[in-house]
């Protein structure tokens, strides 16, 4: 049985758009198409432009037909997180306080995307202000997981993930500050790649956590992650924490790793495997971990002593920078702003009690309580510290294993609703938080199926800057199953 | 009991950069409101700041000149609070590692008169920091609308220690701080246009304690004067309130210059938390050995080590080299034609007096005056020479000053070159001047070199004004150097 358009990894369609077997006007049709059949369940979209796509593949096509088509990419429709800008789109962040916003600007990575030819397609739905790890925070609707409808595509990039599953686009790009590429495309059963902290530009990105946030891929393939990071990296000078390094084309570059078939070696840190664990992630991870031994992959224990101060940590760091970051929104330039205000006090005090969700505003206040006078050395200043341990941990194990192994979400999807305790939420991130807090990359590929049919994913951790390597253990995976082939039955 | 006030200035300078700190759009003053901005500026979600190298070379200089100690790095921070003129709602500042520490600012107070120097002082600073300015608010019926042309210019603040004792003080200070500033080619200074701004930290105590008394930050002082007179007011306040046996409150208070009385802002209970921290959108900068070393190059001599080196050099009276120090060009200026002439005195008389009463006469800038250095020197040289007499001298200028025809020719054209004095006629009357002045001679010939000086008068009168003085010099040492 052929796979439908819509269910084909970049790699493919790329070979069918250069032979002209498929137009880019078909296969946008075919994605629009099937984003009409579905999105109404499948919840992923804000809001998509169908006209300004068909645009843009119609370029594309005229592109290729001069000769001129800019690479793989080109034709290709890419959703886009709702807080990644496109210029003269709307850019909400699942906010009432953004929900009339327009960004008149091109965040750096839709910049490179629109470089490299990829339609920019939608607005996919998140967590408002990617604070949330279900995407039920949503101030518009919960987008619901293609493998279950009644449960949770995980998040806060969840629109970006599950619009990938259900076949609504060929790629996406979200966010990841604690996890929140990770653990969705774990939840999804997708590729999802968080690169290192100053890898990709985070200019045109509506911050959260500006020291934790990283702008990433989720793709049906590893081979396709590595194609769209290679598009959207690299120093950017209106990103002062972009780092100036070369960018290797990731594609070719893991490739060559692999052909290499050096002996990876693989640290299993035990803090990841302890309490909390679903025993059915546990054994899909075993069974990956039985994997890489069977390739000569060389398995070794390792610790990470301070993974236990993680979610405390994290919890401190991104909530005081989302304080002051959302701070901005205050109804004075734009976004909302109350009728009912007296003053100008009372107008920021109104616009933003009516703009903001439940979580951000418990965030917002965590956040300015760990900064106040008194409170700041015991609580932002200490956690500032362990996060260095933390980091420190990790470098430490790098001294004897090339990537570390680990469950990418302790459970598959949980049902809508089932985390109304914010401290509960809080936990889904346990594996993936320590990744930001070190800034490093992590990548979840998915390594399985519960009883019950929800996909489950596989953690690999790489080194500073080595996402070639990392993409290059997670394709060895992946080359030996077929996980990404099976789709969800919408 | 007798009080004695200290004070403490913070001031603020706009710092003069094509573009702003944190964005690539342009600075500057005077622009239709909200067309100097960009998303970065306008904080649109998503945005995030960049420096401005220019800035942070402006404020490393600056701290050089000041003699600054140079943080070796430069960090950034978050300064959180809300206000409609903040589009970030927080500013980008410096908190606990400002980029320059230390250091001292001269001053000169007000000498016992016009033409006699005044007492200098040193006033230690705390810091100076580097952040970003602020939009600006303007108030309407029912309604405020923000301008944020002003929003991200780059700002440095510079701390005094609180050691000044009087509004006096505290003026020289401001003055200093803005020459100084200027002379780098920092900032204009501008204080109309917001490009200086000061608030003071005034405290008073009995004479001889040496605690610091409780502080009242004042607020709003826009101009040079009202800096002066704000303070002065807020000391006589303090005083009149403990000598009713009140007390002074920790608070903020406003200046209004027009009516010269200050008002409570907000008390030490309503201030702000800023919960500072490190802006994690911006990395730390290096500053290194190399790159100081750069800056230092580029500054400038500061006007009093300028203004003690013309007075020694160029033996010009205090008065003319207070006028020229405090205006870099002047200076440069002064310094030009005082070489090409050779004659200091006389061309600094020609730029102060003349040059100066015709540039403001006639709206003109030292910049745009046709009339150059080499115009002073060749006229300073005429008049030395006895080709032009004073009164016609004057004449010259204005005619140069309007055609910026070198002087020559125009004493040419308009005939006012003086007939030099016929030589043997000359030797005439300075026999008449020594035999004259019995005593101008015996103080000569017992060493007294100025005492030439009593008979060049004397000959000029007699040569009625057209003769040389260089020529009479000569002539008379000739005669008196003379076995007689």
């Amino acid at each position: 049985m052929s796979t439908e358009l819509f269910f084909k990894p970049v790699t493919e369609l790329a070979g069918l758009l250069e032979a002209k077997t498929v137009s880019a006007v078909e296969l946008t049709k075919a994605v629009i198409a099937r984003t009409k059949a579905v999105d109404a369940r499948v919840k992923a979209f804000n809001s998509y432009d169908e006209a300004d796509a068909l645009a843009q593949a119609e370029a594309s096509d005229t592109r290729r037909a001069a000769g001129q088509a800019r690479g793989l990419l080109d034709g290709i429709p890419v959703g886009f997180k709702d807080v990644i800008s496109v210029a003269g789109q709307p850019l909400t962040a699942s906010s009432r306080m953004l929900a009339n916003f327009v960004s008149p600007y091109d965040a750096t990575v839709t910049r490179k995307l629109k470089d490299a030819g990829a339609i920019s397609w939608g607005r996919l739905n998140l967590d408002e202000f990617a604070m949330g790890s279900s995407t039920e925070n949503s101030a518009f609707q919960a987008t619901c997981n293609p493998w279950d409808l009644s449960r949770v595509p995980g998040g806060s990039s969840g629109g970006s993930a599950a619009a990938l599953a259900a076949g609504e686009a060929i790629a996406t790009l979200g966010s990841d500050t604690g996890g929140s590429i990770r653990q969705p495309a774990a939840l999804c059963g997708v590729v999802g790649l968080k690169p290192t902290y100053g890898l990709v530009s985070r200019y045109g990105l509506i911050a959260f956590a500006s020291s934790l946030d990283q702008i990433g891929p989720f793709a049906r393939t590893v081979d396709d992650a590595a194609l769209l990071l290679e598009a959207i990296a690299g120093h950017d000078p209106l990103d002062s924490t972009s780092v100036n390094r070369p960018v290797p084309r990731y594609s070719e570059e893991m490739h060559r790793i692999r052909r290499e078939k050096k002996v990876f070696r693989l640290g299993i840190p035990k803090e990841y495997f302890g309490e909390g664990l679903d025993p059915e992630v546990g054994a899909a991870v075993e069974k990956a971990i039985g994997f890489y031994k069977s390739q000569g992959c060389e398995i070794r224990e390792v610790s990470l002593p301070h993974t236990e101060y993680g979610v405390g940590v994290y919890y401190i760091i991104a909530t005081a920078e989302c304080s002051s970051n959302l701070a901005r929104y205050d109804g004075i330039r734009y976004g909302h702003r109350s009728k009912e205000a007296k003053d100008v006090v009372d107008l920021y005090f109104k616009s933003r009690a009516e703009g903001f969700g439940a979580e951000v505003k418990r965030r917002i206040i965590l956040g300015t309580y760990v900064l106040s006078s008194g409170y700041y050395d015991a609580f932002y200043l200490r956690a500032q510290k362990v996060r260095t341990l933390i980091r420190q941990d990790f470098l430490n194990a790098y001294k004897d294993v090339d990537a570390i192994l680990t469950p990418t979400s302790p459970t598959p999807a949980f049902r809508a609703g089932d985390k109304s305790d914010p401290l509960a939420m809080y936990l889904c991130d346990v594996y993936t938080i320590g990744v930001n807090l070190a800034g490093l990359p992590g990548i979840s590929v998915p390594c399985g199926f519960s009883s019950g049919g929800l996909p489950i994913g596989l953690q690999l951790i790489g080194q500073p800057f080595k996402e070639a390597e990392l993409l290059a253990i997670a394709d060895l995976y992946e080359g030996g199953h077929d996980w990404q082939r099976r789709h969800p039955k919408l | 009991m007798k009080y004695e006030a200290v004070i403490g200035l913070e001031v603020h300078v706009q710092i003069k950069t094509h573009s702003k700190i944190f964005a690539r759009v342009g600075a500057g003053y005077g622009h239709e409101p909200n067309t100097l901005t960009d998303p970065v500026v306008l904080a649109l979600p998503g945005t995030l700041p960049v420096m401005n190298k220019a800035a942070l070379d402006a404020v490393i200089k600056a701290g050089l000149m000041l003699g600054c100690e140079i943080a070796p790095l430069c960090k950034w921070d978050r300064k959180n609070y809300f206000y409609p003129d903040s589009p970030k709602n927080y500013q980008i500042s410096q908190y606990d590692q400002p980029i320059c520490v230390g250091g001292e600012v001269e001053i000169e107070l007000p000498g016992p008169a016009r033409n006699l120097m005044g007492e200098h002082k040193r006033i230690p600073l705390t810091r100076i920091h580097l952040e970003e300015d602020v939009g600006k608010l303007n108030h309407f019926a029912g309604d405020s609308l923000v301008d944020f042309n002003r929003a991200g210019t780059p700002l440095m603040e510079i701390v005094s220690e609180p050691a000044m004792h009087t509004a006096e003080e505290a003026f020289a200070y401001l003055t200093s701080i803005r020459a100084t500033m200027i002379y780098g080619g920092i900032s204009d200074c501008d204080m109309e246009k917001g490009q200086l701004r000061c608030d003071a930290n005034i405290s008073i105590r009995p004479v001889g304690e040496t605690k610091l008394g409780t502080k009242v930050e004042l607020k709003n002082l826009n101009s040079i004067s009202f800096v002066r007179d704000g303070i002065a007011y807020e000391i006589r306040r303090q005083v009149a309130a403990l000598e009713s046996g009140g007390i002074i409150v920790q608070e903020t208070r406003d200046y209004d210059g027009q009516t010269g009385v200050s008002q409570s802002l907000r008390s030490k209970e309503m201030a702000h938390d800023y919960r500072y921290f490190p802006d994690p959108d911006l990395m730390p900068v290096k500053v290194d050995e190399a790159w100081k070393a750069r800056l230092k190059a580029e500054c400038p001599e500061l006007p009093f080590q300028k203004q003690r080196r013309f007075i020694e050099a160029y033996q010009i009276p205090y008065t003319i080299s207070s006028v020229l120090v405090w205006d870099k060009d002047l200076s440069d200026y002064f310094e030009e034609a005082a070489k090409l002439s050779g004659k200091p005195q006389a061309a600094g008389n020609w730029i102060v007096n003349d040059l100066l009463r015709e540039i403001g006469a006639s709206k003109a800038s030292l910049e745009v005056s046709r009339v150059r250095p080499a115009h002073i020197a060749d006229l300073v040289k005429l008049v030395d020479g006895g080709q032009l007499l004073t009164a016609a001298a004057r004449e010259v200028f204005i005619e140069m000053f309007a055609t910026g025809e070198m002087p020559g020719v125009i004493a040419d054209r308009k005939s006012l070159k003086a007939a030099p004095a016929d030589a043997g006629e000359l030797e005439q009357w300075c026999r008449e001047a020594i035999a004259a002045n019995p005593k101008s001679l015996s103080d000569f010939k017992t060493g007294k070199d100025s005492a030439i000086n009593g008979f060049k008068g004397f000959v000029m009168k007699a040569a009625k004004g057209k003769a040389s003085p260089k020529l009479i010099d000569e002539t008379l040492r000739k005669l008196l150097n003379a076995p007689m």
